[in-house]
């Protein structure tokens, strides 16, 4: 997966955050082993340490699991993975939100862009 | 987690005026530690002092429970911030130089960073350029199998390719249980590879603390800070 750490946040909330993303988008699909610490840090250019930190937080929400022999592995818990994801989407949304109100956009322009901004995407795809 | 180094009350001065004052540094093993501050602010003395290369005025400093000597420099591998081999040796002559003196080099892991890096062993020192000779004394210091790496302005003067592929060698190649010290002012290149930053001005330790509570309390980068606490 393709990371993106920048400077002014906590590196391994940044890291959670991600995972949980990757997680999300089935990269780690729920019941699977995740790699090794130490390769998860080489590919996000962090501190090994680091990378523990974020992977025990997420052990501690419940997103991952430690077995002490056979490693660490993403939860089957489907409904907290729903709801994580959940909680996701409503975090953009918000930001979306915010922006457009700040901008001046209501609820109905911004729907109207929406439908426009669809129609284009389905445009630029056919081309 | 074991305390690696211990460094107590230490002072040294230069014709009468004190270069380090009272420094105080517990190093804990398996972490990696920035030793951050100005020009002039103590930074190379400090560094110098932990490995023996100058004696301290006062105040005492431990690895591993030895004061500076042959046990410590048996277990500290140290980039010094000038180039020192002699320049009419071959890479390769300098790979067999530290496979002599030091039990813990592994020359295999030398060689296989030098063969990433694309510098050819059978060179002299001479016909390298700059950058490309402070990478083989990189490679030549975190080759050996040390317990604390301690490395003077390790990423200076190589490109920015270079330096991704070195932070990546720190960070992965050595022991989970061993520690790096690095003195850098390239702090947002480095940053996200730290676990704690020292903050050292006019010979004092002014901060210590770990980088990711710098970042959660003050919301800012650790290059940000150092910009503000040391700000001209």
């Amino acid at each position: 997966m393709a990371w993106h750490i920048v400077n002014d946040r906590p590196v391994y909330i940044q890291l959670m955050e991600q995972l949980k993303q990757a997680i999300m988008r089935g990269e780690y699909p729920p019941g699977s082993r995740v790699p090794p610490v130490r390769d998860l840090a080489r590919a996000a250019g962090v501190n090994p340490n680091t990378m523990q930190k974020a992977l025990q937080e997420l052990e501690r929400e419940g997103v991952m699991y430690s077995n002490r022999t056979a490693g660490r592995f993403v939860t089957e818990d489907l409904s907290l993975l729903k709801q994580l994801g959940g909680r996701q989407a409503m975090n953009y949304t918000e930001q979306y939100y915010e922006k457009m109100i700040h901008m001046g956009y209501d609820r109905n322009a911004m729907e109207k862009l929406l439908v426009e901004y669809e129609q284009q995407r389905g445009d630029d795809r056919k081309e | 987690m074991s305390e690696i180094l211990t460094i107590n009350g230490l002072r040294k001065t230069f014709e009468g005026k004190p270069a380090l004052d009272d420094v105080n540094v517990h190093l804990q093993s398996g972490k990696i530690y920035g030793l951050l501050g100005p020009n002039g602010s103590g930074k190379t003395t400090l560094i110098k002092l932990i490995n023996g290369l100058l004696v301290p005025d006062r105040g005492e400093i431990y690895v591993e429970g030895h004061k500076p000597g042959p046990e410590s420099k048996s277990v500290v591998s140290y980039l010094p911030d000038k180039l020192y081999f002699n320049t009419w040796m071959k890479v390769s002559d300098l790979l067999h130089y530290y496979a002599d003196f030091y039990t813990d080099f592994d020359i295999q892991r030398a060689k296989d960073m030098l063969k990433r890096l694309q510098i050819d062993e059978h060179k002299k020192m001479k016909n390298l350029s700059k950058g490309t000779k402070e990478k083989v004394q990189l490679i030549l210091v975190m080759s050996r199998r040390a317990k604390l790496y301690v490395l003077d302005e390790p990423i200076g003067g190589v490109d920015p390719a270079a330096r991704d592929y070195i932070l990546e060698t720190i960070i992965t190649n050595y022991d989970p249980e061993a520690s790096v010290l690095m003195s850098t002012h390239l702090i947002s290149d480095i940053e996200n590879v730290l676990d704690e930053v020292i903050f050292i001005r006019d010979g004092q330790i002014v901060m210590a603390a770990v980088v990711d509570d710098i970042r959660e309390r003050e919301g800012k980068s650790v290059d940000e800070l150092f910009r503000e606490v040391f700000r001209c």
